[in-house]
């Protein structure tokens, strides 16, 4: 019985082509809403997290200071030194590098080409800690890094910028007012999760950048990859309670310098796009609701119509429960061609938008699912009060009905 | 004697409460025989369409009994009566009321679809229906592309498809002229006669009273007298 009345009812819609789309354009424009919005939201939290994974997983990086970019009055922090790395390298177990970054910038002059590079200066231990490779060439040796020799790996961008032709492994590379020795090159890396091309750049001892470029014995940061078999916690605050003994920190002082969690960041830039996406999606929802309450309008005005077919229907031997079968099998059909239609759309859309958006193309079978269970689930409750009401007409005033 | 088809036995129809109360049926009592052709007359508000209801099974009396193949109808709630209607009767109406954009042959095979017959057989009983009013070269018209006659054709057609019975005929030539009206009214005899359907019908008109065997005349809610024999070479099966 419920296929002859699922025939009857899309021999119904097929009769009313145009009456069908438009009662189900709001399902259509609801679901095709929803499913773009939720898919476009993943899309870009995927795209967050692959960025920040970029930066290196379970990084920690310790800096001078309170917070990010809360720079400017009171007194500047103490910078940290050499020992300080070595201290944590000691002193701290679970971390697999410990590595200095002292940062400079400087123009790398090829033959008569300018190129404005950042220069970082480390140890083997920084690319060990990134899980950064080389394309060729070698890392320091423990004696170059000791001595601070004028040796140089360069990052990417630097070899398509000056190095267009030719390899730039063995190479003299001029860089501010140094002459230093190419003798790696490093893999392609991407944009980072916070801006800012990584492959623009060089990497050098640190006691040459020292030396050469900041003149001082300062230390920027000091970057700290933890072993993935431990917690990141404890290890952060066994850091932080040997860095406050060794500045000098009394109990009552707060911490002059902060540990970032490349994971904590973005776990916080996960959750971020995850709550925007759930709030666009949930303007979405309305619309599928509203969509809801049209297929009910429409149904009722249907049932009024087709009162007298009603009245046929039942003077020929139909029951009530079989009118009502009908008219919702009638409107769950329609609210799920809708949904149908609106995923087909949201397919479309969410292909379309992802080049612009410098997104991924994502098709998810799980919110597609939902999406269409939904739209046919409101085809059931709106559809459930126009067909009560066809199912319970009199067949002798239905059959009187103009 | 055997026992009547129909039988109704002191029965009462009233409509509304109180002082805005109708009393439509003052107490009607009434046998109608298997195979019988009867036109049931009488003006407006006599109580002849309500007492057509009753027998269609689409109303209940308020009271006395209704008797229908020995079972008493005013027991029965409305989906009872819905599948006595489905396996017993069959209806025609003075606007055929066919369903619009709908061909000739499915509106001829609804009341086979709620039988639950399959596909094939509803395709072959619906074409040997239309064969019978001869419109089996419209199987695939609507209802907007046949004429007046046609389209009571189909509906008769409907009615008997599911070989009900009792045809229930309320002013099936009201909406036709008289040359359709002869015409349908021979096919309702030719029906009466062949297939020893029992037909009731109501009519106004006296020249489509004649076609019947038996006539019953209501009046102001009670049967006033009933006619028999009419025509005659139509004897009762």
């Amino acid at each position: 019985m419920l296929w002859t009345t699922m025939t009857l009812a899309l021999r119904e819609i097929r009769r009313h082509v145009l009456r069908s789309v438009l009662t189900v354009l709001g399902i259509v424009i609801g679901v095709a809403a929803v499913v773009t919005m939720v898919t476009l939201g993943h899309a870009t939290s995927r795209s967050v997290q692959s960025q920040i994974s970029g930066l290196g997983s379970n990084l920690l990086t310790i800096l001078p200071g309170q917070g990010i970019g809360r720079g400017g009055g009171g007194v500047q922090p103490p910078p940290f030194k050499i020992e300080d790395v070595d201290a944590i390298r000691g002193q701290i177990g679970g971390a697999t590098a410990v590595a200095p970054e002292v940062q400079a910038t400087a123009t790398a002059i090829r033959n008569a080409a300018n190129w404005s590079v950042s220069i970082n200066g480390t140890t083997d231990d920084y690319l060990a800690g990134q899980q950064w490779s080389l394309v060729s060439g070698r890392t320091f040796t423990p004696a170059e890094e000791q001595a601070g020799k004028s040796v140089c790996i360069v990052g990417n961008t630097i070899k398509t910028n000056l190095y267009p032709d030719d390899d730039p492994v063995g190479t003299t590379l001029r860089i501010g007012n140094v002459s230093c020795e190419v003798i790696g090159l490093l893999k392609l890396r991407g944009q980072s999760g916070l801006g800012g091309d990584q492959d623009n750049t060089v990497i050098m001892p640190y006691k040459t950048v020292q030396r050469r470029f900041t003149g001082n014995r300062n230390v920027q940061f000091i970057m700290v990859a933890v072993d993935p078999r431990y917690e990141s916690a404890p290890i952060q605050n066994s850091i932080g309670r040997l860095l406050r003994e060794r500045r000098n920190i009394t109990a009552s002082k707060a911490d002059d310098f902060s540990i970032l969690d490349t994971k904590q960041i973005s776990d916080a830039l996960g959750s971020a796009t995850t709550q925007l996406t759930a709030v666009v999606t949930a303007v979405a929802a309305i619309s599928l609701l509203v969509g809801g309450i049209g297929i009910m309008n429409i149904m009722l005005v249907s049932v009024t119509e087709r009162t007298r077919e009603i009245g046929i229907r039942l003077a020929i031997g139909a029951v009530a429960g079989e009118v009502l079968l009908q008219f919702l099998v009638e409107a769950v059909a329609l609210a799920a061609l809708g949904g149908l239609i609106g995923l087909v759309l949201a397919f479309i859309a969410c292909f379309g938008l992802a080049i612009p958006l410098k997104l991924p193309f994502m098709w998810e079978p799980q919110i597609n699912l939902i999406a269409f269970g939904i739209s046919a689930l409101i085809g059931v409750v709106f559809g459930y009060f126009p067909a009560r009401r066809a199912a319970s007409l009199n067949p002798i005033d239905a059959l009187r009905h103009e | 004697m055997a026992e009547p088809l129909i039988s109704l036995k002191g029965v009462t129809k009233r409509y509304g409460e109180g002082t805005a109360a109708f009393q439509a049926l003052k107490g009607v009592d009434l046998d109608i025989m298997a195979g019988d052709f009867v036109a049931v007359m009488g003006p407006s508000g006599s109580g002849k369409s309500t007492t057509m209801n009753i027998l269609g099974c689409l109303d209940v009396p308020t009271t006395g009994s209704f008797l229908f193949k020995g079972v008493h109808v005013e027991g029965l709630d409305r989906d009872q009566r819905s599948l006595l209607r489905r396996r017993y009767l069959g209806f025609v109406f003075q606007g055929f009321n066919l369903l619009a954009r709908t061909t000739a042959l499915e509106n001829v095979e609804l009341p086979l679809i709620y039988r639950g017959e399959a596909r094939k057989k509803r395709h072959d009983m619906a074409m040997a229906a239309l064969d019978k009013v001869g419109l089996v070269d419209w199987s695939h018209h609507t209802p907007s592309e046949l004429s007046g006659g046609q389209q009571q054709r189909v509906a008769i057609a409907r009615a008997i498809v599911a070989h009900p019975d009792v045809l229930l005929a309320d002013e099936p030539t009201g909406n036709l002229d008289s040359q359709r009206s002869i015409e349908i009214m021979e096919l309702l005899t030719g029906l009466n006669q062949t297939s020893g359907i029992t037909v009731l019908m109501v009519t106004h008109e006296a020249d489509m009273a004649k076609f019947a065997r038996t006539i019953i005349h209501f009046k102001d809610g009670l049967v006033e007298r009933t006619e028999t024999g009419h025509r005659p070479g139509l004897e009762l099966a």
